[in-house]
């Protein structure tokens, strides 16, 4: 099947088999290798991507499901060569340690930052349970997390990766009260 | 793990998604969110002929208000049932227990139709759905048809769905102004549930005037407390009267039937707090 | 050339090695494409133990893209057998084990046949076209009735038992003897403890790709051993050391579970020489938990005798440990790393350990994180708890009343070992004043009095480890069959940048960015300045690897004897260059210095010197590059105090940790921030053993817990905030004063939880609860039921129906 997707910001034409899982899409036709594979069953969260802009796991769809989508990776998320303020903050807080699940992570942390500007501990924490990690006990991470949140400024990152309640709402139909 | 090869269609509309199941056959398999379907079919636990994905289809999307009840798009991604307005202000108990199903990136993908299809017996929505009577709107060769909750889960992991069959809406009665919580056990925050309670309850004046409680995970299907339920209206609405009314909730005295009992005094607890 | 002024070693560096992995421009060997690169994909036993009496794979080779399948009798005069480097006893009993069954399967997700296709699609849907018919075997299980002989895993080795280990203080000479300890004890206890069956669940699936052109085999593995590996498989399939390359990219985790020489690595290897082309190989999570080896898995039989006054005297371990099908690399050795470990901080007058090593129907088990210390951690550390229970002390206060004393070090142990250094009161003091244990008690009080259905309890572990692996001639008396000693390069380059070249080989644990701050401060350049090379054969010859808690006490030091001898050829030359007598050569902050006079040269000067060769003193080679191999003459030792609060909900079972106070003693610390990450690591994984986390196989042998739905790998949510500090003293046996932090956290936290737990619910009339303490276990032992009754928690992948609805 033909599929028209854009992944970090280019756009690609592609012919694809229907069972290729967009997570092998990435990685074998695009060598977007960054985005990596750590289970079968989507608990581990280490091929999370964004799909328009939310949190996905894309070893959990095809890429024919993408077909018309906006996908950005971990590889998309540094522009202009200055890092995603999550990613800096993943750096200085030590919050990797064999880094494979990182880019899983960070793709989750800065969804978790769209909806909740100010996490506590545990809204972090849950906001991350989708994600694996067994090098860290995830306290560095947490912390980095909530470290990002400081230094996130409005309109920080890919214009794609901005989005409000708003949006969401608003592909509904209207409802009275 | 790779997925066998399968067909993979994408109809314009309901009604040829339903075609598309006829002509397909018995092998051929809805895909909503895929949440719970791809896995399976990396494991190669089933390998249908040809995958009907419904993503496209806005009209399943979104949550309506029906005058006494809320029609909820089976495309309706847990993402937005999670943040729907309607849906806290009627039926405040689906998102307290969508806010608890899987995790964020799966929430963003999956869809309150497609897990109710799914009818795993430890999937979180099920319970409610029973409890709040909510009723299915089906798509089928000879066009819509409506089936009760109460109907429409037979088995693990069967429902009331011919072959031939889409879920297109599920109607929810307003539960406006009700107290809810979902009270769930699991061993970990990824894990099923090993036994889950929703309750609903509407309390006017101290006193108890209705209680919906459903129970996940103890059975083939999601178990509606209906002792429970009786056992609580007219009653004052305090913690006396929702312990013994809790009790309900089981009878035997293995690990689940006691946290039936523990979960349902602590959710109709939370609820009436609520 | 500058120098840096502030010193290295102690500063929290951020990690050099994070640039890439924050980006996705890491190189894990999945990554890896070469040119007409073939993708091998495995069929594994659905059954635990069968003879194969036919594989068909007529219609898997005739699919497209398919360009063979292989069965083990297609490999069976190549693939030798897989090495097991640690025969702990003369009579071991070894199984021959092929990496591919020829005629038999003796667990459940063993490889039997082989499908190279030209994609991992193709070679996926060839896999499902192979028939093999088994002829079913009785399935061997537990350990106990294994061995009773009935039914043998492999009937010609004719018994189940593998080996009889045994260490004896009395015939050591190192104490008494533990049964007339026992004879005459006030005091006897007896526990049996179950350490259950653990994954390692590293996050980066295994992965290797054999490029067999250029005459060469260059193999890239997702391995903690390159060094090991390369040795090995020229041992195995007699290809010849020097035409072996292996290199180990950005690997994803090990925690033990990639100190391997695996199946699949010698299948590819094998494959590729067979084919002529590239072939990779990439596992799935589930194949990892079918085929990757676990961890522990062991019955720990404990009396402990003691005086009233709570002096402990005899300890006697009888261990039955599961080596599941096979003897992999170091399986039969790692219950005995925990041999020197059961007595712990504590003076023994008696100690004897005999651990019986046994085959089962069950993957085979090797090292996890800890490697037989956190076994033998949690039978004291929880046997403390009962003497205390028993005598009606306070359980810190019998610990105290029997460890040793600071000043007491160097202490030679029960168990033959030397403690060269440590401070265990200092350790459990930091940690009593940040937890307010005091507080805790009083909570615990008035929960008790109010029958509060959340019970508080307190749990402690005052652990100590061995590690830092090894002392060469120490492995050699354990009939290992490698040595123990790290080695590190040093090239100097003319522009004054330095490469460092270290047998170790990181995968996590941050060496790039701790040995560029050792070579920093010794050398006095800047950290920038420092490359670190690692994980290539090719230029790294020499290595034992990464493991063991080893790479920083042992490789660190190697790289700190290379850096000395950089200087000492450097202070040589620059006496030469400034014309004065190398007695009165200084050397500071990266410069060399006539003492008294303002004549300097940089060592970038020195360097450039020795490179151009130009004059040089009579007789030195030009180049200013050095080697250095260090085999250290004792383990380190750290060690700490960890106190675990609990909260158990006692209508539910449910076990949720309040807080957790972890003050660790791991001597000098180089990065603060690694050291920190270690210890959060090391306690999710212990905890994770407390709690979540078991292999469950049911009565056929079929692992039932082969996917992260069904295998509790804990999140961020199931974790608490851990409070970390640290107390120290330097260890003496290597000049940076460090001891090893990789596994301290896993080996004292176990303990610490099922302590907690047992304080919070042992008034309700609770004895004792097995790992994992699911809320099902809990409840059911408050019940005042056996404890070990389990029924896996519903949901799950096991749950999933194929016939299932849309979804």
């Amino acid at each position: 099947m033909k599929i028209s997707v854009n992944v970090d910001g280019v756009t690609y034409a592609d012919e694809v088999e229907a069972r290729l899982l967009l997570v092998h899409y990435l990685r074998e036709r695009l060598g977007k290798t960054g985005t990596v594979v750590g289970c079968d069953t989507g608990n581990c969260g280490a091929c999370t991507v964004h799909l328009d802009g939310h949190s996905i796991k894309s070893c959990q769809m095809f890429a024919v499901q993408a077909n018309g989508h906006e996908v950005t990776t971990i590889e998309g998320l540094a522009r202009d060569g200055k890092l995603h303020p999550v990613q800096e903050a993943f750096r200085n807080n030590h919050a990797l340690q064999c880094g494979f699940c990182t880019p899983g992570m960070i793709m989750q942390a800065i969804d978790l930052l769209a909806d909740e500007s100010d996490p506590d501990d545990e809204t972090v924490r849950k906001g991350l349970e989708g994600n694996l990690c067994r090098c860290t006990g995830y306290q560095n991470i947490v912390r980095a997390v909530q470290d990002a949140a400081q230094r996130m400024k409005p309109g920080a990152g890919p214009k794609i990766e901005q989005h409000s309640d708003e949006h969401v709402t608003a592909q509904q139909p209207v409802g009275g009260e | 793990m790779i997925p066998a090869e399968f067909k993979y269609l994408c109809p314009s509309s309901v009604d040829e998604a339903v075609r598309m199941l006829i002509q397909e056959g018995e092998d051929a398999k809805i895909i909503a969110g895929g949440q719970s379907l791809v896995p399976v079919l990396r494991m190669r636990l089933a390998a249908p002929t040809a995958l009907i994905d419904i993503g496209g289809l806005t009209e399943l999307t979104g949550v309506r208000d029906d005058g006494d009840s809320l029609l909820i798009g089976a495309m309706t991604t847990h993402y937005e049932v999670q943040r729907d307005h309607l849906i806290q202000d009627h039926a405040m108990l689906l998102k307290l227990v969508t806010d608890t199903v899987a995790d964020p990136q799966v929430r963003h993908r999956g869809t309150f139709g497609g897990s109710l299809c799914h009818a795993d017996p430890a999937g979180d929505l099920l319970a409610p759905a029973l409890a709040l009577d909510a009723v299915m709107i089906i798509a089928g060769p000879s066009g819509r048809r409506e089936v009760p909750a109460s109907e429409f889960f037979v088995d693990y992991f069967e429902t009331a769905l011919a072959p031939d069959e889409i879920l297109i809406d599920v109607r929810v009665p307003k539960y406006t102004g009700w107290g809810a919580h979902y009270e769930k056990l699991n061993r970990v925050a990824q894990a099923w549930s090993i036994v889950a309670v929703a309750a609903a309850v509407q309390v006017r004046g101290g006193t108890i005037a209705a209680a919906r409680v459903g129970l996940t995970n103890v059975g083939a299907g999601p178990v509606r407390a209906t002792d429970v339920e009786a056992a609580l209206v007219g009653q004052p609405a305090t913690a006396e009267s929702i312990s013994s009314a809790a009790l309900r909730a089981s009878s035997g005295d293995s690990y689940k039937d006691n946290l039936a009992r523990v979960l349902t005094d602590r959710a109709l607890m939370a609820a009436v707090a609520g | 050339m500058t120098a840096t002024a502030e010193p290295e070693v102690g500063k929290a560096r951020l990690r050099k090695e994070d640039a890439r992995l924050i980006t996705g421009q890491t190189t894990w060997t999945d990554n890896i494409q070469l040119t007409g690169m073939l993708h091998m994909a495995v069929l594994r036993s659905p059954v635990a133990h069968a003879r194969i009496r036919h594989i068909d794979c007529s219609r898997a080779t005739a699919m497209p893209g398919v360009a063979i399948v292989l069965t083990g009798e297609d490999l069976a005069a190549e693939q030798g057998s897989l090495p097991c480097a640690w025969p702990i006893t003369e009579d071991m009993k070894a199984p021959a084990a092929p990496a591919l069954a020829v005629d038999q399967v003796n667990f459940a997700g063993e490889a039997v046949a082989l499908v190279i296709a030209d994609n991992a699609y193709r070679a996926a849907d060839a896999l499902a076209a192979i028939d093999v018919d088994y002829d079913e075997l009785p399935v061997v299980l537990d350990l106990e009735e294994a061995l009773q002989d009935q039914d043998l895993v492999h009937p010609d080795l004719g018994t189940n038992k593998c080996a009889t280990w045994v260490l004896d203080s009395a015939e050591a000479g190192s104490g008494t003897n533990v049964e007339d300890e026992i004879a005459s004890a006030e005091v006897v206890l007896e526990r049996t403890f179950r350490q259950q069956r653990l994954i390692p669940s590293f996050m980066e699936p295994r992965s290797v790709v054999v490029d067999p052109s250029a005459g060469m085999f260059t193999v890239w593995s997702a391995t903690q051993i390159p060094h090991i590996l390369r040795w090995m498989l020229s041992a195995v399939t007699g290809i010849a050391e020097h035409k072996i390359r292996v290199i180990a990219p950005d690997v994803g985790g090990g925690f033990g579970g990639k100190l391997q020489v695996t199946p699949e690595e010698l299948l590819c290897l094998l494959v590729a020489r067979r084919m002529g082309r590239p072939v990779k190989w990439t596992e799935s999570r589930t194949e990892s938990m079918l085929s990757a080896h676990h961890g522990r898995d062991q019955i720990q039989k404990i009396t402990l005798s003691a005086r009233r006054d709570g002096t402990v005297t005899g300890l006697k371990v009888e261990l039955l440990a599961d080596m599941g099908a096979y003897l992999r690399l170091v399986t039969p050795g790692i219950p005995i790393l925990g041999a020197f470990m059961f007595n712990a901080i504590y003076k023994f007058a008696a100690y004897r350990f005999v651990c019986t090593n046994v085959f089962t129907n069950k993957v085979p088990t090797d090292a996890y994180r800890g490697a037989g210390r956190p076994e033998a951690t949690f039978a004291i550390e929880r046997m403390m708890d009962e003497l205390a229970v028993e005598l009606d002390m306070d359980p810190m206060r019998v610990r105290e009343l029997n460890w040793i004393k600071h000043e007491e070090f160097p202490f030679t142990t029960v168990a033959g070992m030397t403690y060269d250094s440590g401070n265990y009161e200092a350790a459990t003091a930091r940690a009593m004043e940040l937890f307010d244990y005091e507080a805790l008690r009083e909570e615990q009080q008035r929960r008790r009095s109010s029958r509060d259905p959340v019970q508080i309890g307190i749990g402690i572990s005052t652990y100590t480890e061995m590690c830092g692996l090894a002392p060469s001639r120490v492995l050699g008396a354990l009939r290992y069959a490698a040595g123990g000693w790290e080695s590190a390069s040093i090239r100097m380059l003319p522009t004054g940048k330095v490469e460092v070249i270290t047998g170790t080989s990181p995968h996590g644990q941050g060496h790039e960015t701790v040995w560029s701050q050792i070579v920093a401060d010794r050398l006095g350049v800047p950290f920038e300045d420092v490359e670190v090379l690692h994980g290539d054969t090719a230029s790294s010859h020499r290595g034992m690897d990464s493991y063991g808690s080893r790479s920083l006490a042992v490789g660190g030091t190697a790289l700190v004897h290379a850096a000395d001898k950089v200087l000492a050829k450097a202070r040589r030359l620059a006496a030469h260059m400034m014309e004065c007598d190398e007695a009165d050569v200084e050397f500071a902050t990266g410069s060399f210095s006539v003492r008294g006079t303002s004549t300097v040269r940089t060592l970038g000067d020195v360097v450039l010197a020795a490179h151009v060769a130009h004059d040089l003193p009579e007789g030195m080679e030009p180049g200013m590059d050095a080697d250095a191999t260090f085999d250290p003459d004792n383990f380190s030792f750290p060690h700490g105090t960890h106190l675990c609060a609990t909260e158990v909900d006692t209508q539910t079972g449910m076990v949720r940790i309040r807080s957790y106070v972890a003050v660790d003693d791991v001597g000098t610390v180089v990065n603060p921030l690694i050291v920190d990450g270690q210890v959060h690591g090391g306690l999710a994984q212990g905890i994770a053993q407390a709690l979540y986390e078991e292999a469950i196989h049911d009565e056929m042998g079929t692992l039932t817990t082969a996917t992260f739905a069904d295998y509790l790998v804990p999140s961020a949510a199931d974790l608490p905030a851990f409070m970390t500090a640290r107390t120290s003293t330097p260890a003496t046996s290597n000049p940076l004063g460090v001891k090893g932090v990789g596994e301290a956290g896993t080996i004292a936290s176990t303990p610490a939880v099922v302590n907690g737990v047992l304080d919070a619910v042992r008034h309700l009339g609770v004895r004792d609860i097995e790992m994992p303490l699911s809320p099902e276990r809990v409840w059911t032992a408050l019940q005042g039921g056996a404890a070990d009754a389990s029924t896996p928690a519903a949901g799950g992948l096991g749950s999933i129906d194929a016939q299932g609805g849309q979804s």
